[in-house]
């Protein structure tokens, strides 16, 4: 017997409804969110209680939102910086290579030190931030140049850096730096310290143990920066045009190549700015695994953002939760599977918006 | 339903077939009919809904309501597939080939049979008795990419013939030919019916149609202006009064005029084609204000890398000059702001970014410059009203100017590229096949577009396939084959055969 109904696709003719992109992102949230229930139910553990817990240990209280959003921060930055390469269709995974070498850049004003120690504290950290900003934006023009002048293959370079950078790291933390010969280094004096709300418990009591620190702020304001430039500026015109069709861009007399190179120093400054964020505002010190692969994690909150910069923002608050339940929850590759879940889902998602689906009655084959 | 035994009236018969797209009724009640070993021209505008028609019989596209039998027999296709399997085989416009692979590996892709080895000997003679079968040649063991354009399209018609295919739907097929191909391919189409097949011939031009077409179909908007006439009693008007609902002139209003300084000076120019072989060997020529110089050639015989080394996208050796400054290899920036403008061949994958709007596509050449351009930001409304501006001048057909490029028709696009272009009051103007697969009121607009632009005092270089319009619109033509100029001459004087003859290297003269 035939299965009685016949499923097609069928390529979209009209315009797809505004709402359309929105609810295929949280369908495919949800759906992920489904399907990881069956694979815990199956493993035999109860989806529901797992599923509370995880609300409960990230949403449960204001001291583990702003954990979360203490995550979401590095988030905000690298998925902001991949939007705007990904919207120029440079495919770019280096934004974990570039956070750490931000990180390496920032911490080099403490340790080196660049600066004396006892220099205002607004000194310290604007010197770091530049310092992050011009690490992660170097790192990001050596895959720039060699896509637009050499037509190197960008995933490539951007995945095989990310290891250079991580054991550049290593190196430097094992070895000069060592805190004692521990793979970190000595905590950074307090000049260094990103302000953060717990600072103001002396005042408050209610911001006692937390832990948000001033690098969101970075991430909204570059939110808010990017988007004026994808909306109004001539960059962002060009960017759009590119990302489009490259050659009509060549065509308007756009040069691809520079601006090639310009999208990856953006999109590794915000990246290091990230790492500098990182190192000042949640462990005050360089030390091994700064990153919970935010690099990696970026690329799925870009796509599932839609490339739009303010959506970045609540994405990574989802993610920033999974990070944190994720450590409260045994075996701790859920929130990983989670993850992947949900990139694999959006990116899926996208056959919905290019094609009508159609279910009708198998007719009766004609003899 | 009434079942025909024996010999069957009619090979395909489509009666009343509804479609519709939202906001469109691409099919209004249509009905087609193909007689066995006939052949019947379609004909229609773009947009008419000749494609809809021949995607509804190829079995991509359902129609809503209607009926199709095919010899005699009623039919649904749910996919190409069940169509194939029904002897339909369809010829498109743009081919369907791998260049790498070699004639008979493209006739087998994508078969049952040969299943795991190959044995490439075997299939090739199969397919020279095929081929002796229909007189189609083309050697089987050549690669795709040696071969002409012509052998290609009869490597397309093979394939459908392998298939089984006896009726054959053909898609402006002569669209891509030189004249003496077209004279092969309707002599091909001759030989296909005598052996029994059926043919369904799009095409745009009256002559063809009456050289080998025994009915004729006209659709326009989605309805039937005539359903199975004889061609032979029509003229050129009344064709195009059936296609296009109203009378077209087809007086060119060309003004006689001194064309006046030298604009552009191309000087021994050579250039290579992307795959780093000679495509333009040391080409000269020179076009004056107020003049039109035509190149004609099959092509891929240079015109595209001639007017992309001109537009500042490809690098060349030798001189070009507009207005006396040199800018061979200068960025495509650079040849902007010496007032070039380019009407490029492919229109969606050059001219255009499909998914951006028509505000921002008209914006392409003058986003940097004021009122566009603000400083550092682009100044929407006056963008907006730019393109308004141009929506309006140029009748370039669009809901709103926020609508997506890619949502126009061919025509309407081909309007959008030539309202940027001459917005910019260019001292060249570049057109390459500019109303190449439009529809006569297109075609129309675009020529009264460029004339008007030899008043204003314009350099025009215009590449073009179609030989009559190159004829009427040029003041001067050239002939352009494998990568050189081969004759250049007044076209007041020039007759279509010795171009012809030109076009496929059989005669050079150089004045």
């Amino acid at each position: 017997m035939k299965f009685p109904f016949r499923i097609t696709f069928e390529n979209r003719t009209e315009e797809v409804p505004k709402w359309m992109p929105l609810a295929t992102s949280l369908g495919a949230v949800v759906a992920a969110f489904i399907i990881n229930g069956i694979v815990l139910w199956l493993i035999g553990s109860n989806p529901f209680r797992v599923y509370k817990f995880f609300f409960n240990a990230s949403f449960g209280s204001w001291g583990a939102f702003s954990d979360i959003v203490v995550k979401a921060t590095p988030l905000i930055l690298i998925g902001l910086g991949y939007s705007l390469a990904f919207r120029m269709k440079i495919i770019s995974i280096g934004a974990e290579g570039q956070f750490y070498m931000g990180a390496f850049f920032a911490s080099l004003v403490v340790l080196v030190p660049l600066v004396p120690l006892d220099s205002p504290k607004i000194v310290v950290l604007t010197l770091m931030a530049f310092m992050g900003i011009l690490g992660g934006a170097l790192y990001g023009m050596i895959p720039g140049i060699l896509k637009a002048y050499y037509n190197v293959n960008e995933i490539i370079t951007t995945l095989m850096l990310n290891y250079v950078a991580v054991y550049w790291n290593n190196y430097w933390i094992f070895g000069k730096y060592s805190d004692a010969g521990f793979q970190m280094t000595p905590t950074f004096d307090k000049v260094a310290w990103l302000p953060r709300l717990a600072d103001l418990a002396s005042k408050y009591p209610f911001f006692s143990g937390i832990t948000l620190h001033l690098g969101v702020v970075f991430g909204l304001v570059a939110a808010i920066l990017i988007w004026l430039i994808l909306k109004y500026s001539r960059w962002g015109y060009e960017i759009s045009l590119i990302g489009d069709n490259p050659k009509a861009a060549n065509y308007a007399g756009i040069n691809i190549k520079r601006n090639i190179v310009l999208v990856m120093i953006v999109s590794g400054a915000l990246a290091g700015l990230a790492g500098m964020s990182e190192v000042t505002g949640v462990v005050h010190r360089l030390q091994e695994k700064i990153s919970t692969n935010y690099g990696f994690s970026g690329v799925i909150v870009a796509w599932l953002a839609k490339l739009h910069p303010f959506a970045v923002i609540p994405v990574s608050i989802l993610f920033g939760a999974l990070i944190v339940a994720g450590r409260e929850i045994q075996p701790s590759g859920i929130s990983f599977l989670i993850q992947g879940t949900i990139l694999f889902l959006v990116i899926s998602s996208d056959v919905l918006l290019r094609y009508k689906v159609r279910i009708s009655r198998r007719q009766e084959e004609v003899a | 339903m009434t079942i025909t035994t024996g010999e069957f009236p009619y090979a395909v018969e489509m009666r009343d077939i509804v479609l519709r797209f939202p906001g469109v009724l691409a099919n209004d009640h249509v009905n087609f009919t193909l007689k066995k070993g006939e052949i019947h021209a379609l004909l229609g505008e773009n947009g008419a809904g000749k494609s809809t028609l021949m995607n509804v019989l190829a079995g991509l596209y359902r129609p809503e309501s209607g009926e199709i039998k095919i010899k005699g027999k009623p039919v649904t296709f749910n996919s190409p597939k069940d169509a194939i399997a029904s002897g339909i085989g369809m010829v498109h416009q743009h081919f369907m080939l791998v260049p790498t692979l070699t004639v008979t590996e493209n006739i087998l892709l994508g078969l049952k049979e040969p299943r795991f080895i190959m044995r490439l000997a075997k299939y090739d003679k199969k397919i020279l008795a095929l081929q002796e079968e229909f007189g189609l040649k083309a050697d089987p063991s050549a690669n795709i990419w040696q071969i002409s354009v012509g052998e290609q399209q009869r490597v397309e018609i093979l394939k459908t013939l392998y298939r089984g295919a006896d009726i054959l739907i053909l898609d402006e097929p002569t669209a891509v030919l030189a004249p003496q191909e077209i004279e092969e391919l309707m002599q091909t189409m001759r030989i296909l019916v005598d052996q029994g097949k059926s043919i369904i011939f799009i095409s745009h031009k009256l002559n063809e149609v009456k050289a080998v077409a025994d009915r004729l179909t006209v659709l326009r908007k989605g309805k039937a202006t005539a359903e199975g006439i004889d061609p032979q009693g029509l003229s050129r008007a009344d064709l195009a009064e059936l296609m296009v609902g109203r009378e077209v002139i087809f007086q060119i209003d060309k003004k006689a005029q001194v064309p006046g300084e030298v604009v552009l000076e191309v000087d021994k120019l050579s250039t290579t084609n992307n795959r780093g072989l000679a495509a333009v060997k040391g080409v000269s020529f020179s076009i004056r204000q107020g003049e039109i110089f035509g190149i004609a050639g099959i092509a891929g015989n240079g015109q595209s890398e001639l007017v992309e080394a001109i537009t500042g996208l490809r690098e060349s050796e030798g001189s070009i000059r507009i207005n006396g400054v040199e800018v061979s290899n200068c960025s495509p920036g650079k040849a902007i702001n010496c007032g070039v403008a380019h009407i490029p061949e492919d229109r969606t994958g050059v001219g255009t970014a499909p998914n951006l709007s028509v505000t921002k596509n008209v914006i392409m050449k003058n986003y940097t410059e004021s009122p566009i351009s603000n400083g550092w930001r682009i100044n929407y409304p006056a963008a907006h009203d730019h393109a308004v501006d141009l929506k309006e001048g140029y009748d370039i057909q669009t809901p709103t100017v926020e609508t997506q490029a890619r949502k126009l028709s061919g025509g309407n696009l081909q309007k959008l590229i030539l309202a940027r272009e001459i917005s910019g009051k260019p001292q060249l103007i570049v057109a390459m096949q500019p109303t190449r697969g439009l529809d006569v009121g297109a075609i129309e607009s675009i020529q009264k577009l460029l004339l008007e632009q030899r008043s204003n005092g314009a350099a025009i270089l215009l590449i073009s396939e179609e030989l009559d319009e190159l004829l009427e619109l040029s003041d001067r033509v050239a002939v352009i084959f494998n990568g050189e100029l081969v004759g250049q001459m007044d076209a007041s004087q020039a007759d279509l055969n010795t171009i012809g003859m030109m076009m496929t290297g059989s005669l050079r003269s150089n004045e």
